[in-house]
């Protein structure tokens, strides 16, 4: 097993190094000059010089490749053009918004797409199939963009002054405010990279409410965040749903559930004790592939919803040519898709020995 | 007795002891049939073949130009609502079955005018992103070694980023547009077909009748573009037509963001985009173009789907 694991995150590494090379290429193809973006359309070339020197913009590119890569190992991101202010600080402002939308919404997406998956299976070729996967065919075929935009019309205007009502954008009401756990408890932070990672955990508002028992602050930012996990939601849900039903059908004909029928086990225990484990195996690959699913879809749906988050950050970035929160943006969320797909590379040799041997 | 009698007195004799009856089913005879068993097939088929020909006759089917303004022709406003007077709506107002848009144009003939754009998107896509793909998955599996590798390796970063967002910034650096949306998606697809095609011919290259090729002299190439490639197409086949809903899907996503159609062309992703801060005043301006977008990704879903059964019965109940 150990001999597995370091097999496959060596090879995660070459990727890795592959995504921060593109990343720094395509960003350098961006047509416009970064001085110019900088400094203005009418900057001397004297000014653009002294630009391009302060900036490390005058060496070779492979120079400037090398002393990059030293950079991104070091957790140094740059500072952003527009904001004048560091790529950390704004990964930490807005991470833990994509983080949260995320996870909601691969949260919804599991807990209801697997069940889904395995009533459809279980009651084969019946009507509950055919809706279940009726429903799931239309799920992978909506825009998230328009499902979102459905949605807020529907819980922000039709159901207007019920209690359905649901607000259609931003993390929190106007005028509710989320106390970061560190200052509910009084603690004083040095400056550092302790602060910073304080300042990151406590950004995560519904996490952070929770600690605290801020239940007022908990409840208004449950209520932002469901239209737009919903909306994000539904292509991973119908996909898990599918995958499920299939693996889930396709493990129910094998010659162990009919000898584990034979020995006399019941129909229940035959599904979760032979199945299912069985069966959760493509299901698992197909939950870690939702994962890029959701961070693009994050960009639509940050939109919709308004929601300042690394989707939406990384779009404005890449449209106002902001190269350093555009490289360190995408270096981040490329490296955590890597990350998660390895996770469920791992994942996938603990459940099957078989694959460990390969 | 020349050969063509023997055939013929062959083929007599087996009609008379009906031993050939009917024609065998080919290959590709018995998938056509499975098809047509499938439901959620024909349903996918019938919507795309619906659409293409609302694409064909875009011009016949549409009241107006696409980009036609109303303002002064027509006693209409701008994002009036759906007017049709089969359903009640007075006879003297002019009608326009999904309203009109922002710049007081006839929604309907945008969205019939749409699909042409929609359609011809993800066919050219999934073309470019098929003929490179498994052209580059072809070589590598046939060939192996080194440059196996490096073009494998090369695949699996396009696949280390969350696609959108690359072909969010291909487009940032081709510049927005139609053709630059296309390439863009065609460059992030590539590599789910090279990695089925290499798949396909990695395993294929080790049968015997690939063996059989060899021991009668046939030169590598012969076997890789005559034996093996033929061989190969079935699954590329299904994820070309999965595929083409996925294009479309991105498409009107980059659209949406800005990056794809540009306007006044009428594209379903930009039309939604462009009135979508009216969603509050005139939903219908957000509600159909998207309801066109989810119809024709669904028809492409269910005819891959039923494609896919079709083709490989041993796959997927």
């Amino acid at each position: 097993m150990l001999g597995f694991i370091t097999r496959r995150t060596l090879l995660a590494i070459p990727v890795l190094i592959g995504i921060v090379i593109v990343v720094f290429l395509l960003v350098r193809a961006i047509p416009g000059d970064p001085c110019t973006a900088m400094l203005g359309e009418r900057a001397t070339e004297e000014a653009c010089d002294r630009f391009n020197e302060a900036n490390g913009l005058d060496e070779p590119i492979w120079t400037q490749l090398t002393i990059y890569m030293g950079n991104v190992v070091t957790f140094d991101l740059g500072e952003s053009v527009r904001f004048s202010r560091p790529v950390n600080q704004l990964l930490i402002e807005r991470l833990p918004l994509t983080i949260e939308l995320a996870l909601s919404a691969l949260t919804i997406a599991v807990v209801v797409g697997v069940p889904l998956g395995i009533i459809s299976a279980r009651r084969h070729n019946t009507a509950v199939d055919t809706a279940t996967m009726a429903f799931a065919n239309v799920g992978v075929s909506m825009p998230v963009f328009w499902l979102g935009l459905m949605l807020a019309y529907l819980f922000a205007v039709v159901f207007k002054d019920t209690p359905f009502a649901l607000p259609p954008s931003g993390r929190l009401t106007a005028g509710v405010f989320s106390t970061p756990y560190y200052e509910a408890w009084g603690w004083t932070l040095q400056e550092g990279f302790w602060a910073k990672y304080h300042e990151f955990v406590g950004n995560h508002y519904i996490f952070n409410a929770v600690i605290t028992r801020d239940w007022t602050v908990l409840n208004d930012a449950v209520r932002h965040m469901i239209l737009p996990a919903v909306a994000l939601a539904t292509i991973p849900l119908a996909i898990i749903a599918r995958i499920t039903r299939s693996s889930l059908l396709e493990v129910m004909g094998k010659d162990y559930i009919r000898t584990a029928r034979a020995k006399g086990a019941n129909e229940q225990r035959v599904v979760r004790r032979h199945a299912l484990r069985n069966a959760m195996l493509p299901v698992v690959t197909i939950i870690g592939l939702q994962m890029g699913l959701l961070l693009g879809g994050a960009v639509l749906t940050e939109t919709v919803f308004n929601l300042a988050g690394v989707g939406r950050a990384l779009f404005d970035a890449i449209t106002g040519r902001d190269y350093a929160v555009v490289q360190g943006f995408t270096v981040v969320v490329a490296a955590g898709y890597v990350v998660v797909n390895l996770l469920v590379d791992l994942s996938y040799g603990y459940l099957d020995p078989r694959i460990r041997v390969k | 007795m020349s050969l063509r009698e023997t055939t013929e007195s062959l083929e007599e004799l087996a009609a008379q002891s009906n031993l050939i009856t009917t024609k065998p089913s080919s290959q590709w005879r018995l998938a056509l049939r499975r098809f047509r068993q499938r439901k959620s097939g024909m349903i996918g088929l019938f919507i795309v073949s619906s659409l293409v020909v609302m694409a064909v006759f875009a011009p016949l089917i549409a009241p107006y130009h696409p980009n036609e303004v109303l303002i002064g022709k027509e006693e209409v406003g701008p994002r009036d609502p759906p007017c049709v007077h089969l359903f009640g709506c007075d006879e003297a107002t002019p009608q326009h079955i999904l309203g009109t848009d922002g710049n007081v144009r006839d929604e309907f003939s945008r969205v019939v005018f749409g699909s042409r754009v929609s359609l011809t998107l993800g066919f050219f896509t999934v073309t470019i992103a098929l003929l490179i793909g498994s052209l580059l998955g072809a070589l590598a599996g046939y060939t192996g070694g080194w440059f196996d590798n490096v073009i494998m390796r090369i695949m699996d970063v396009i696949l280390g980023f969350p696609s959108l967002l690359l072909a969010i910034a291909i487009v940032a650096v081709l510049g927005p547009g139609l053709e630059n949306a296309l390439i863009a998606i065609a460059i992030v697809t590539i590599p789910a077909y090279a990695r089925v095609m290499r798949a396909q011919v990695l395993s294929i290259k080790e049968s015997d009748y690939v063996s059989a090729s060899l021991a009668l002299g046939a030169a590598p190439r012969q076997i890789l573009w005559r034996r093996v490639v033929p061989n190969a197409l079935t699954p590329l086949v299904v994820l070309a037509t999965l595929g083409i809903a996925t294009a479309i899907l991105e498409a009107a996503g980059l659209s949406f963001l800005g990056l794809g159609a540009q306007p006044p062309t009428a594209e379903w992703g930009s039309m939604l985009a462009s009135e979508r801060n009216q969603l509050f005043t005139a939903p219908h301006l957000v509600f159909f173009p998207g309801l066109a977008i989810m119809i024709t990704v669904l028809g492409f879903n269910l005819m891959g789907d039923g494609l896919r059964d079709a083709l490989d019965p041993t796959l997927n109940r």
